[in-house]
Protein backbone atom coordinates (compact mmCIF):
# COMPACT_ATOMS: atom_id res chain seq x y z
CA UNK A 1 0.00 0.00 0.00
CA UNK A 2 1.36 3.58 -0.76
CA UNK A 3 2.91 5.58 2.07
CA UNK A 4 1.43 9.22 2.66
CA UNK A 5 3.98 11.77 4.30
CA UNK A 6 1.37 13.41 6.87
CA UNK A 7 3.17 16.33 8.53
CA UNK A 8 2.73 16.38 12.46
CA UNK A 9 1.36 19.79 14.37
CA UNK A 10 2.72 19.31 18.12
CA UNK A 11 3.66 21.61 21.03
CA UNK A 12 6.55 19.98 22.84
CA UNK A 13 5.46 16.56 22.01
CA UNK A 14 1.68 17.08 22.61
CA UNK A 15 0.12 16.59 19.02
CA UNK A 16 -3.13 18.87 18.47
CA UNK A 17 -5.97 17.22 17.17
CA UNK A 18 -6.37 18.42 13.70
CA UNK A 19 -3.14 16.18 12.52
CA UNK A 20 -4.68 13.08 14.64
CA UNK A 21 -7.95 14.02 12.14
CA UNK A 22 -5.65 14.20 9.26
CA UNK A 23 -4.24 10.62 10.04
CA UNK A 24 -8.31 9.39 9.69
CA UNK A 25 -8.27 10.70 5.82
CA UNK A 26 -4.63 9.77 5.51
CA UNK A 27 -5.70 6.44 5.75
CA UNK A 28 -8.27 6.57 3.45
CA UNK A 29 -5.56 7.02 0.45
CA UNK A 30 -2.63 4.96 2.02
CA UNK A 31 -0.09 3.86 4.92
CA UNK A 32 0.37 7.24 7.01
CA UNK A 33 4.02 8.03 8.10
CA UNK A 34 4.49 10.89 10.23
CA UNK A 35 7.11 13.51 9.88
CA UNK A 36 7.54 15.57 13.72
CA UNK A 37 9.88 17.90 14.01
CA UNK A 38 11.82 20.11 16.83
CA UNK A 39 11.59 19.77 20.66
CA UNK A 40 9.18 16.91 21.95
CA UNK A 41 8.84 15.36 18.40
CA UNK A 42 10.11 11.63 19.60
CA UNK A 43 6.90 12.02 22.02
CA UNK A 44 4.45 12.44 19.43
CA UNK A 45 4.84 8.64 18.69
CA UNK A 46 2.72 6.90 21.29
CA UNK A 47 -0.36 8.76 20.14
CA UNK A 48 0.32 8.90 16.13
CA UNK A 49 0.73 5.20 16.62
CA UNK A 50 -2.63 4.76 18.37
CA UNK A 51 -3.99 6.27 15.12
CA UNK A 52 -2.41 4.70 12.51
CA UNK A 53 0.85 6.22 11.80
CA UNK A 54 3.10 2.84 10.44
CA UNK A 55 6.49 5.06 11.11
CA UNK A 56 7.33 8.30 12.59
CA UNK A 57 10.04 10.11 11.09
CA UNK A 58 11.61 12.42 13.69
CA UNK A 59 14.47 15.23 13.55
CA UNK A 60 15.39 18.21 16.08
CA UNK A 61 17.61 21.02 15.60
CA UNK A 62 17.96 24.95 16.87
CA UNK A 63 16.96 25.57 13.36
CA UNK A 64 13.51 24.98 13.79
CA UNK A 65 13.19 27.50 15.99
CA UNK A 66 15.60 29.72 15.31
CA UNK A 67 14.54 30.27 11.79
CA UNK A 68 11.36 30.96 10.14
CA UNK A 69 9.65 28.13 8.17
CA UNK A 70 12.44 27.30 5.13
CA UNK A 71 14.37 24.76 7.99
CA UNK A 72 10.88 22.48 8.16
CA UNK A 73 10.58 22.74 4.70
CA UNK A 74 14.01 21.43 4.12
CA UNK A 75 13.39 18.62 6.83
CA UNK A 76 9.93 17.56 5.06
CA UNK A 77 11.80 17.33 1.59
CA UNK A 78 14.29 14.84 3.17
CA UNK A 79 11.08 13.04 4.19
CA UNK A 80 9.35 13.63 1.11
CA UNK A 81 13.27 11.67 -0.43
CA UNK A 82 13.51 9.01 1.95
CA UNK A 83 9.50 7.49 1.75
CA UNK A 84 8.69 8.33 -1.97
CA UNK A 85 4.73 8.93 -1.03
CA UNK A 86 1.61 8.73 -3.12
CA UNK A 87 0.87 12.33 -1.52
CA UNK A 88 1.95 14.96 1.28
CA UNK A 89 -0.44 16.13 4.28
CA UNK A 90 -0.23 18.83 6.14
CA UNK A 91 -3.42 20.55 8.92
CA UNK A 92 -4.06 24.01 7.37
CA UNK A 93 -2.45 26.31 9.09
CA UNK A 94 -1.13 29.67 8.27
CA UNK A 95 2.95 28.30 8.75
CA UNK A 96 1.55 24.60 7.50
CA UNK A 97 0.30 26.50 4.30
CA UNK A 98 3.90 28.04 3.62
CA UNK A 99 5.70 24.42 4.20
CA UNK A 100 3.12 22.90 1.68
CA UNK A 101 3.41 25.04 -0.59
CA UNK A 102 7.64 25.47 -0.64
CA UNK A 103 7.90 21.54 -0.94
CA UNK A 104 5.16 21.69 -3.62
CA UNK A 105 7.10 23.67 -5.68
CA UNK A 106 10.42 21.70 -4.99
CA UNK A 107 9.08 18.98 -5.95
CA UNK A 108 7.49 20.27 -9.15
CA UNK A 109 4.22 18.99 -7.52
CA UNK A 110 0.17 21.35 -7.65
CA UNK A 111 -0.81 22.01 -3.98
CA UNK A 112 -4.34 22.29 -2.74
CA UNK A 113 -5.34 24.26 0.30
CA UNK A 114 -8.08 24.25 3.35
CA UNK A 115 -9.45 20.49 1.55
CA UNK A 116 -12.40 20.08 4.25
CA UNK A 117 -12.97 16.34 2.54
CA UNK A 118 -10.38 14.05 0.79
CA UNK A 119 -10.69 10.84 -0.96
CA UNK A 120 -9.11 8.28 -3.10
CA UNK A 121 -9.64 9.11 -6.74
CA UNK A 122 -8.46 7.15 -9.98
CA UNK A 123 -6.04 9.68 -10.52
CA UNK A 124 -4.84 10.21 -6.92
CA UNK A 125 -6.84 12.09 -3.54
CA UNK A 126 -9.79 14.18 -4.67
CA UNK A 127 -10.10 17.42 -2.46
CA UNK A 128 -13.04 18.87 -1.55
CA UNK A 129 -13.17 22.73 -1.00
CA UNK A 130 -14.96 25.66 -0.17
CA UNK A 131 -15.21 28.30 -2.27
CA UNK A 132 -16.43 31.72 -2.84
CA UNK A 133 -17.55 32.46 1.04
CA UNK A 134 -18.54 28.55 0.52
CA UNK A 135 -21.20 29.07 -1.11
CA UNK A 136 -19.81 26.91 -3.74
CA UNK A 137 -18.11 23.38 -2.88
CA UNK A 138 -15.70 22.38 -5.53
CA UNK A 139 -13.60 18.87 -6.00
CA UNK A 140 -10.14 19.26 -7.10
CA UNK A 141 -7.09 17.06 -7.46
CA UNK A 142 -3.59 17.70 -8.04
CA UNK A 143 -2.53 17.03 -11.50
CA UNK A 144 1.43 16.86 -11.72
CA UNK A 145 3.52 15.48 -9.30
CA UNK A 146 2.82 14.10 -5.84
CA UNK A 147 -0.39 15.90 -4.07
CA UNK A 148 0.28 18.32 -1.31
CA UNK A 149 -2.99 19.08 0.52
CA UNK A 150 -3.74 20.99 3.47
CA UNK A 151 -6.55 19.84 5.17
CA UNK A 152 -9.15 21.90 7.66
CA UNK A 153 -9.61 21.14 11.07
CA UNK A 154 -12.91 19.32 12.18
CA UNK A 155 -12.59 18.03 8.10
CA UNK A 156 -13.06 14.02 9.63
CA UNK A 157 -13.44 12.25 13.13
CA UNK A 158 -10.67 11.05 15.45
CA UNK A 159 -9.77 7.43 15.34
CA UNK A 160 -8.38 4.70 17.19
CA UNK A 161 -6.78 2.47 14.42
CA UNK A 162 -3.46 0.95 16.69
CA UNK A 163 -0.31 1.00 14.17
CA UNK A 164 3.67 -0.14 14.69
CA UNK A 165 4.46 3.18 14.84
CA UNK A 166 8.34 3.06 14.67
CA UNK A 167 10.17 5.56 15.41
CA UNK A 168 12.85 6.50 12.75
CA UNK A 169 15.51 9.77 13.24
CA UNK A 170 15.02 11.80 9.70
CA UNK A 171 18.30 13.40 8.76
CA UNK A 172 18.12 16.72 7.83
CA UNK A 173 20.84 19.13 5.73
CA UNK A 174 20.30 22.58 5.78
CA UNK A 175 19.71 24.68 2.91
CA UNK A 176 21.53 28.08 2.20
CA UNK A 177 17.80 29.11 2.33
CA UNK A 178 17.15 28.33 5.78
CA UNK A 179 18.64 30.84 7.81
CA UNK A 180 17.26 33.24 5.58
CA UNK A 181 14.62 35.02 7.95
CA UNK A 182 15.76 35.07 11.90
CA UNK A 183 13.34 34.98 14.50
CA UNK A 184 14.71 36.77 16.82
CA UNK A 185 12.43 36.47 19.72
CA UNK A 186 9.38 35.01 20.20
CA UNK A 187 6.46 35.94 22.55
CA UNK A 188 4.00 32.83 23.57
CA UNK A 189 0.24 33.58 23.06
CA UNK A 190 -1.47 33.85 26.60
CA UNK A 191 -3.68 30.91 26.98
CA UNK A 192 -6.79 31.78 27.90
CA UNK A 193 -7.30 27.66 28.50
CA UNK A 194 -10.05 28.06 26.18
CA UNK A 195 -10.06 25.77 23.01
CA UNK A 196 -8.19 26.66 19.85
CA UNK A 197 -10.31 28.86 18.04
CA UNK A 198 -9.68 26.86 14.46
CA UNK A 199 -9.83 23.53 16.43
CA UNK A 200 -12.82 24.12 18.96
CA UNK A 201 -16.26 22.26 18.19
CA UNK A 202 -18.01 24.92 19.41
CA UNK A 203 -17.17 27.99 18.64
CA UNK A 204 -19.13 31.31 20.43
CA UNK A 205 -18.59 34.87 18.27
CA UNK A 206 -19.42 38.65 19.47
CA UNK A 207 -20.05 41.37 16.78
CA UNK A 208 -20.75 44.79 16.34
CA UNK A 209 -23.63 44.04 18.83
CA UNK A 210 -21.25 43.73 22.00
CA UNK A 211 -20.75 47.01 22.10
CA UNK A 212 -17.81 47.27 23.70
CA UNK A 213 -14.79 45.38 24.83
CA UNK A 214 -15.92 45.61 28.59
CA UNK A 215 -19.05 43.58 27.68
CA UNK A 216 -17.08 41.06 25.61
CA UNK A 217 -17.14 38.84 29.21
CA UNK A 218 -21.01 38.27 28.61
CA UNK A 219 -19.50 36.16 25.26
CA UNK A 220 -17.19 34.49 27.19
CA UNK A 221 -18.86 33.36 29.88
CA UNK A 222 -21.50 31.65 27.34
CA UNK A 223 -18.33 30.65 25.81
CA UNK A 224 -17.04 28.78 28.87
CA UNK A 225 -20.38 27.10 30.07
CA UNK A 226 -19.91 24.71 26.63
CA UNK A 227 -16.43 24.51 26.58
CA UNK A 228 -16.17 26.65 23.47
CA UNK A 229 -13.91 28.93 21.51
CA UNK A 230 -14.34 32.66 21.24
CA UNK A 231 -14.63 34.32 18.00
CA UNK A 232 -15.05 37.72 17.11
CA UNK A 233 -15.88 39.84 13.84
CA UNK A 234 -13.92 42.22 11.96
CA UNK A 235 -16.23 45.08 13.40
CA UNK A 236 -15.52 44.26 16.97
CA UNK A 237 -11.89 43.76 15.88
CA UNK A 238 -11.60 46.80 14.15
CA UNK A 239 -13.29 48.51 17.08
CA UNK A 240 -10.20 46.94 19.47
CA UNK A 241 -13.01 45.15 21.40
CA UNK A 242 -11.30 41.82 20.74
CA UNK A 243 -7.77 40.65 19.53
CA UNK A 244 -7.36 39.64 15.98
CA UNK A 245 -5.98 36.92 16.48
CA UNK A 246 -9.73 35.67 17.70
CA UNK A 247 -11.67 37.20 14.16
CA UNK A 248 -13.55 35.03 12.62
CA UNK A 249 -13.96 35.57 8.50
CA UNK A 250 -12.28 36.62 5.40
CA UNK A 251 -9.57 38.41 6.74
CA UNK A 252 -9.62 36.16 9.72
CA UNK A 253 -10.02 33.01 10.47
CA UNK A 254 -11.70 29.92 8.66
CA UNK A 255 -13.70 28.10 11.29
CA UNK A 256 -15.59 25.12 10.91
CA UNK A 257 -17.03 23.41 13.87
CA UNK A 258 -19.72 21.79 15.21
CA UNK A 259 -21.85 24.45 16.73
CA UNK A 260 -21.31 28.29 16.03
CA UNK A 261 -23.25 30.98 18.10
CA UNK A 262 -23.16 34.38 16.79
CA UNK A 263 -23.83 37.34 18.67
CA UNK A 264 -24.61 40.67 17.89
CA UNK A 265 -23.12 39.88 14.45
CA UNK A 266 -25.10 40.69 11.00
CA UNK A 267 -23.52 38.24 8.70
CA UNK A 268 -21.78 40.55 6.35
CA UNK A 269 -20.36 38.14 3.51
CA UNK A 270 -16.59 38.56 4.45
CA UNK A 271 -17.75 37.09 8.15
CA UNK A 272 -19.84 34.20 6.19
CA UNK A 273 -16.67 33.18 4.38
CA UNK A 274 -15.38 32.44 7.24
CA UNK A 275 -17.83 30.35 9.48
CA UNK A 276 -20.60 29.50 6.75
CA UNK A 277 -19.10 25.70 6.88
CA UNK A 278 -20.19 25.07 10.32
CA UNK A 279 -22.83 22.23 10.85
CA UNK A 280 -25.03 23.78 13.23
CA UNK A 281 -25.38 27.64 13.36
CA UNK A 282 -27.15 29.79 15.82
CA UNK A 283 -27.40 33.77 15.59
CA UNK A 284 -29.17 36.22 18.89
CA UNK A 285 -29.57 39.32 16.99
CA UNK A 286 -31.43 42.60 17.58
CA UNK A 287 -32.36 43.12 13.77
CA UNK A 288 -34.84 40.61 12.59
CA UNK A 289 -33.26 41.52 8.86
CA UNK A 290 -29.76 40.81 9.88
CA UNK A 291 -28.64 38.38 6.78
CA UNK A 292 -26.93 36.27 9.21
CA UNK A 293 -30.64 34.83 10.08
CA UNK A 294 -30.84 33.38 6.68
CA UNK A 295 -28.14 30.84 7.48
CA UNK A 296 -28.93 30.18 10.29
CA UNK A 297 -30.83 26.55 12.20
CA UNK A 298 -32.26 28.50 15.06
CA UNK A 299 -32.07 32.02 15.53
CA UNK A 300 -33.49 34.76 17.96
CA UNK A 301 -34.35 37.93 17.15
CA UNK A 302 -33.57 40.03 20.46
CA UNK A 303 -31.21 41.87 22.24
CA UNK A 304 -28.07 39.88 22.98
CA UNK A 305 -27.83 41.73 26.98
CA UNK A 306 -30.74 39.57 28.05
CA UNK A 307 -30.82 36.55 25.63
CA UNK A 308 -27.33 35.78 26.06
CA UNK A 309 -27.11 35.58 30.24
CA UNK A 310 -29.99 34.00 30.20
CA UNK A 311 -29.30 31.36 27.89
CA UNK A 312 -25.72 30.93 30.01
CA UNK A 313 -27.67 30.29 33.21
CA UNK A 314 -29.30 28.07 31.58
CA UNK A 315 -26.89 25.79 29.93
CA UNK A 316 -24.88 25.70 33.67
CA UNK A 317 -28.19 24.76 35.31
CA UNK A 318 -28.68 21.91 32.93
CA UNK A 319 -25.19 20.68 32.95
CA UNK A 320 -25.81 20.90 37.09
CA UNK B 1 21.19 54.01 -3.34
CA UNK B 2 17.59 53.23 -4.47
CA UNK B 3 15.83 50.58 -3.38
CA UNK B 4 13.02 48.95 -5.90
CA UNK B 5 9.98 47.61 -4.38
CA UNK B 6 7.44 45.64 -6.09
CA UNK B 7 3.79 45.28 -4.88
CA UNK B 8 2.19 42.55 -6.15
CA UNK B 9 -1.62 42.90 -6.64
CA UNK B 10 -4.75 40.99 -7.77
CA UNK B 11 -7.77 41.86 -9.32
CA UNK B 12 -10.88 40.14 -7.73
CA UNK B 13 -14.25 40.06 -8.09
CA UNK B 14 -16.36 41.83 -5.61
CA UNK B 15 -16.86 39.19 -2.64
CA UNK B 16 -20.19 41.31 -1.85
CA UNK B 17 -21.28 39.84 -5.91
CA UNK B 18 -22.68 36.65 -6.65
CA UNK B 19 -19.57 35.20 -7.96
CA UNK B 20 -20.03 31.97 -10.03
CA UNK B 21 -17.92 29.51 -12.31
CA UNK B 22 -17.56 29.51 -15.74
CA UNK B 23 -18.04 26.15 -17.50
CA UNK B 24 -14.67 25.19 -17.77
CA UNK B 25 -14.72 25.80 -13.64
CA UNK B 26 -12.57 29.33 -13.36
CA UNK B 27 -13.72 32.09 -11.87
CA UNK B 28 -16.82 33.71 -13.73
CA UNK B 29 -15.56 37.33 -14.02
CA UNK B 30 -17.62 39.02 -16.49
CA UNK B 31 -20.94 39.24 -14.26
CA UNK B 32 -19.39 40.68 -10.98
CA UNK B 33 -17.67 43.53 -10.53
CA UNK B 34 -13.92 43.25 -9.91
CA UNK B 35 -11.67 45.45 -8.11
CA UNK B 36 -8.27 45.68 -6.40
CA UNK B 37 -8.06 42.90 -3.77
CA UNK B 38 -9.01 44.73 -0.33
CA UNK B 39 -5.54 42.71 1.35
CA UNK B 40 -3.57 43.85 -1.11
CA UNK B 41 -4.30 47.83 -0.23
CA UNK B 42 -2.51 47.17 3.13
CA UNK B 43 0.71 45.82 1.10
CA UNK B 44 0.53 49.18 -1.43
CA UNK B 45 -0.18 51.31 1.70
CA UNK B 46 3.09 50.01 3.94
CA UNK B 47 4.93 49.89 0.36
CA UNK B 48 4.39 53.67 0.51
CA UNK B 49 5.03 54.10 4.71
CA UNK B 50 8.80 52.24 3.55
CA UNK B 51 9.09 54.17 0.69
CA UNK B 52 8.83 57.46 2.73
CA UNK B 53 11.16 56.51 5.08
CA UNK B 54 13.71 55.20 2.73
CA UNK B 55 16.13 58.09 0.78
CA UNK B 56 15.02 57.23 -2.66
CA UNK B 57 12.93 54.85 -3.41
CA UNK B 58 10.81 53.33 -6.56
CA UNK B 59 7.16 51.32 -6.10
CA UNK B 60 6.49 49.19 -9.27
CA UNK B 61 2.70 47.67 -8.30
CA UNK B 62 2.75 44.42 -10.83
CA UNK B 63 -0.19 42.22 -11.35
CA UNK B 64 -1.15 39.13 -13.87
CA UNK B 65 -4.49 39.18 -14.91
CA UNK B 66 -6.91 40.58 -18.03
CA UNK B 67 -7.58 43.71 -19.44
CA UNK B 68 -9.93 44.60 -16.44
CA UNK B 69 -6.72 44.25 -14.23
CA UNK B 70 -5.16 47.36 -15.17
CA UNK B 71 -7.95 48.97 -12.85
CA UNK B 72 -6.27 47.44 -9.65
CA UNK B 73 -3.08 49.08 -10.96
CA UNK B 74 -4.55 52.33 -11.55
CA UNK B 75 -6.07 52.25 -7.81
CA UNK B 76 -2.44 51.44 -6.35
CA UNK B 77 -1.18 54.43 -9.01
CA UNK B 78 -3.46 56.82 -7.48
CA UNK B 79 -2.27 55.64 -3.90
CA UNK B 80 1.19 56.73 -4.88
CA UNK B 81 2.78 54.04 -6.50
CA UNK B 82 4.98 55.21 -9.26
CA UNK B 83 5.26 52.97 -12.03
CA UNK B 84 2.95 49.66 -13.34
CA UNK B 85 3.68 46.83 -14.96
CA UNK B 86 0.48 44.53 -16.16
CA UNK B 87 1.23 40.61 -17.34
CA UNK B 88 -1.92 40.29 -20.04
CA UNK B 89 -1.95 37.19 -22.26
CA UNK B 90 -4.92 34.80 -23.20
CA UNK B 91 -3.01 31.85 -22.86
CA UNK B 92 -2.61 33.12 -19.15
CA UNK B 93 -6.68 32.00 -19.07
CA UNK B 94 -7.35 29.14 -15.86
CA UNK B 95 -3.91 29.57 -14.13
CA UNK B 96 -3.16 27.95 -10.69
CA UNK B 97 -1.12 29.75 -8.27
CA UNK B 98 1.42 27.58 -9.59
CA UNK B 99 1.61 28.75 -12.72
CA UNK B 100 0.74 32.72 -11.57
CA UNK B 101 3.63 32.41 -9.48
CA UNK B 102 5.91 31.65 -11.98
CA UNK B 103 4.74 34.38 -14.42
CA UNK B 104 5.08 36.84 -11.45
CA UNK B 105 8.62 35.48 -10.35
CA UNK B 106 9.73 36.08 -13.99
CA UNK B 107 7.93 39.49 -14.14
CA UNK B 108 9.74 40.69 -10.76
CA UNK B 109 12.80 39.63 -12.29
CA UNK B 110 12.72 41.01 -15.12
CA UNK B 111 11.57 44.42 -12.91
CA UNK B 112 14.00 44.43 -10.89
CA UNK B 113 13.76 44.16 -6.86
CA UNK B 114 15.19 44.74 -4.11
CA UNK B 115 12.08 43.82 -1.85
CA UNK B 116 8.39 42.46 -2.82
CA UNK B 117 5.80 43.19 -1.09
CA UNK B 118 2.15 41.39 -1.01
CA UNK B 119 -0.82 40.80 0.68
CA UNK B 120 -1.57 37.78 3.41
CA UNK B 121 -3.88 35.99 0.77
CA UNK B 122 -6.12 37.17 -2.25
CA UNK B 123 -9.97 37.74 -1.18
CA UNK B 124 -11.04 35.20 -3.99
CA UNK B 125 -8.65 32.09 -3.72
CA UNK B 126 -8.17 33.37 -0.76
CA UNK B 127 -5.08 30.11 -0.17
CA UNK B 128 -2.46 32.36 1.17
CA UNK B 129 0.25 30.32 -0.21
CA UNK B 130 1.19 32.75 -3.12
CA UNK B 131 4.05 35.14 -1.23
CA UNK B 132 5.75 31.80 0.12
CA UNK B 133 5.94 30.41 -3.13
CA UNK B 134 7.03 33.46 -4.76
CA UNK B 135 10.46 33.05 -2.53
CA UNK B 136 10.56 29.88 -3.02
CA UNK B 137 11.10 30.64 -6.30
CA UNK B 138 13.15 34.01 -6.21
CA UNK B 139 15.60 32.15 -3.68
CA UNK B 140 15.20 35.28 -1.33
CA UNK B 141 13.73 35.01 2.48
CA UNK B 142 10.41 35.15 3.33
CA UNK B 143 9.10 37.53 6.10
CA UNK B 144 5.54 37.10 5.80
CA UNK B 145 2.29 37.48 7.50
CA UNK B 146 3.68 40.74 8.96
CA UNK B 147 1.54 42.73 11.16
CA UNK B 148 4.37 45.39 11.40
CA UNK B 149 7.34 46.17 9.06
CA UNK B 150 10.66 48.01 8.40
CA UNK B 151 12.86 48.58 6.24
CA UNK B 152 16.50 49.75 7.46
CA UNK B 153 20.32 49.69 5.92
CA UNK B 154 18.97 47.20 3.68
CA UNK B 155 17.46 44.85 6.38
CA UNK B 156 13.81 44.45 7.03
CA UNK B 157 12.46 43.54 10.70
CA UNK B 158 8.66 42.90 11.29
CA UNK B 159 6.07 41.26 13.66
CA UNK B 160 4.47 37.93 12.97
CA UNK B 161 1.65 37.49 14.78
CA UNK B 162 0.90 33.24 15.12
CA UNK B 163 -1.59 31.55 16.86
CA UNK B 164 0.55 30.24 19.56
CA UNK B 165 3.20 32.86 19.88
CA UNK B 166 4.10 36.67 18.17
CA UNK B 167 7.69 36.44 16.75
CA UNK B 168 10.14 38.82 15.58
CA UNK B 169 11.73 38.51 12.47
CA UNK B 170 14.56 40.28 10.53
CA UNK B 171 15.71 39.39 7.30
CA UNK B 172 18.46 40.96 4.22
CA UNK B 173 17.32 42.51 1.41
CA UNK B 174 16.54 41.23 -0.96
CA UNK B 175 13.43 39.67 0.73
CA UNK B 176 9.58 38.95 0.16
CA UNK B 177 7.32 40.59 2.85
CA UNK B 178 3.69 39.74 2.83
CA UNK B 179 1.69 42.01 5.37
CA UNK B 180 -1.84 41.05 6.91
CA UNK B 181 -4.86 43.54 7.51
CA UNK B 182 -3.79 44.85 10.72
CA UNK B 183 -0.33 46.66 9.35
CA UNK B 184 -2.11 49.49 9.32
CA UNK B 185 -4.82 50.81 7.50
CA UNK B 186 -4.52 51.57 3.69
CA UNK B 187 -5.04 55.36 2.98
CA UNK B 188 -7.74 56.49 0.44
CA UNK B 189 -6.34 57.86 -3.31
CA UNK B 190 -6.70 61.70 -3.00
CA UNK B 191 -8.05 63.73 -5.81
CA UNK B 192 -4.30 64.71 -6.59
CA UNK B 193 -3.56 61.18 -7.02
CA UNK B 194 -6.23 60.05 -9.24
CA UNK B 195 -5.67 62.29 -11.34
CA UNK B 196 -1.89 61.83 -10.83
CA UNK B 197 -2.10 58.14 -11.25
CA UNK B 198 -3.45 58.38 -14.92
CA UNK B 199 -0.11 59.85 -16.02
CA UNK B 200 2.16 57.20 -14.42
CA UNK B 201 3.21 54.83 -16.77
CA UNK B 202 1.72 51.50 -17.26
CA UNK B 203 3.68 48.69 -19.04
CA UNK B 204 2.07 45.56 -20.41
CA UNK B 205 4.19 42.26 -20.70
CA UNK B 206 3.45 39.37 -22.42
CA UNK B 207 4.47 35.80 -22.38
CA UNK B 208 6.54 35.78 -25.21
CA UNK B 209 9.11 39.04 -23.05
CA UNK B 210 8.98 36.95 -19.94
CA UNK B 211 10.27 33.78 -21.92
CA UNK B 212 7.29 31.99 -20.29
CA UNK B 213 6.06 28.96 -22.67
CA UNK B 214 2.27 28.89 -22.85
CA UNK B 215 2.20 25.38 -21.93
CA UNK B 216 3.31 26.09 -18.85
CA UNK B 217 0.67 28.56 -17.73
CA UNK B 218 -3.26 28.44 -17.49
CA UNK B 219 -5.65 25.53 -17.51
CA UNK B 220 -3.00 23.45 -19.33
CA UNK B 221 -0.25 24.43 -17.45
CA UNK B 222 -1.49 24.32 -13.83
CA UNK B 223 -0.32 21.73 -11.66
CA UNK B 224 -4.20 21.26 -9.76
CA UNK B 225 -7.37 20.59 -11.74
CA UNK B 226 -10.84 21.21 -10.23
CA UNK B 227 -13.15 18.33 -11.23
CA UNK B 228 -16.36 20.22 -10.09
CA UNK B 229 -17.65 23.13 -8.67
CA UNK B 230 -21.32 22.61 -7.03
CA UNK B 231 -23.60 25.61 -5.78
CA UNK B 232 -24.04 24.16 -1.95
CA UNK B 233 -27.92 24.39 -1.04
CA UNK B 234 -29.18 26.84 0.44
CA UNK B 235 -29.45 26.34 3.99
CA UNK B 236 -32.50 25.38 4.82
CA UNK B 237 -35.23 27.78 6.44
CA UNK B 238 -33.96 27.12 10.64
CA UNK B 239 -36.45 28.16 12.98
CA UNK B 240 -36.25 31.67 14.39
CA UNK B 241 -38.50 33.11 17.46
CA UNK B 242 -39.17 36.24 18.81
CA UNK B 243 -37.22 37.18 22.18
CA UNK B 244 -40.12 37.48 24.90
CA UNK B 245 -38.32 36.92 27.85
CA UNK B 246 -37.58 32.98 27.28
CA UNK B 247 -35.21 33.78 24.02
CA UNK B 248 -32.07 32.43 26.54
CA UNK B 249 -34.12 29.37 27.26
CA UNK B 250 -35.45 28.57 24.17
CA UNK B 251 -32.51 28.60 22.61
CA UNK B 252 -31.21 26.25 25.10
CA UNK B 253 -34.06 24.09 24.70
CA UNK B 254 -32.91 23.85 20.90
CA UNK B 255 -29.14 23.16 22.12
CA UNK B 256 -30.00 20.62 24.66
CA UNK B 257 -32.10 18.93 21.62
CA UNK B 258 -29.20 19.13 19.28
CA UNK B 259 -27.32 16.94 22.21
CA UNK B 260 -24.46 20.50 22.37
CA UNK B 261 -25.35 20.50 26.14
Amino acid sequence: MAEVLVYVDHVDGAVRKPTLELLTLARRIGEPVAVALGAGAEATAAVLAEHGAVKVLTADAPEFSDYLVVPKVDALQAAYAAVSPAAVLLPSSAENKEIGARLAVRIGSGIITDATDLEAGDEGPVATQAAFAASFSTKSRVSKGTPVITVKPNSAPVEAAPAAGTVEALAVTFGALATGTKVTSRTPRESTGRPELTEAAIVVSGGRGVNGAENFHIIEALADSLGAAVGASRAAVDAGWYPHSNQVGQTGKSVSPQLYIASGISGAIQHRAGMQTSKTIVAINKDAEAPIFDLVDYGVVGDLFAVVPQLTDEIKARKG
Amino acid sequence: MSLRIVVCVKYVPDATGDRQFTEDLTVNRDDVDGLLSELDEYAVEQALQIADEADDAEITVLTVGPEDAKDALRKALSMGADKAIHVEDDDLHGSDVMATSLVLAKAIEKAGYDLVITGMASTDGTMGVLPAILAERLGVPQVTLLSEVKVEDGVVTGRRDGDSASEQLEASLPALVSVTDQSGEARYPSFKGIMAAKKKPVESWDLEELEIESDEVGLEGSWTAVDSATQRPARTAGTIVKDEGEGGKSLAEFLAGQKFI
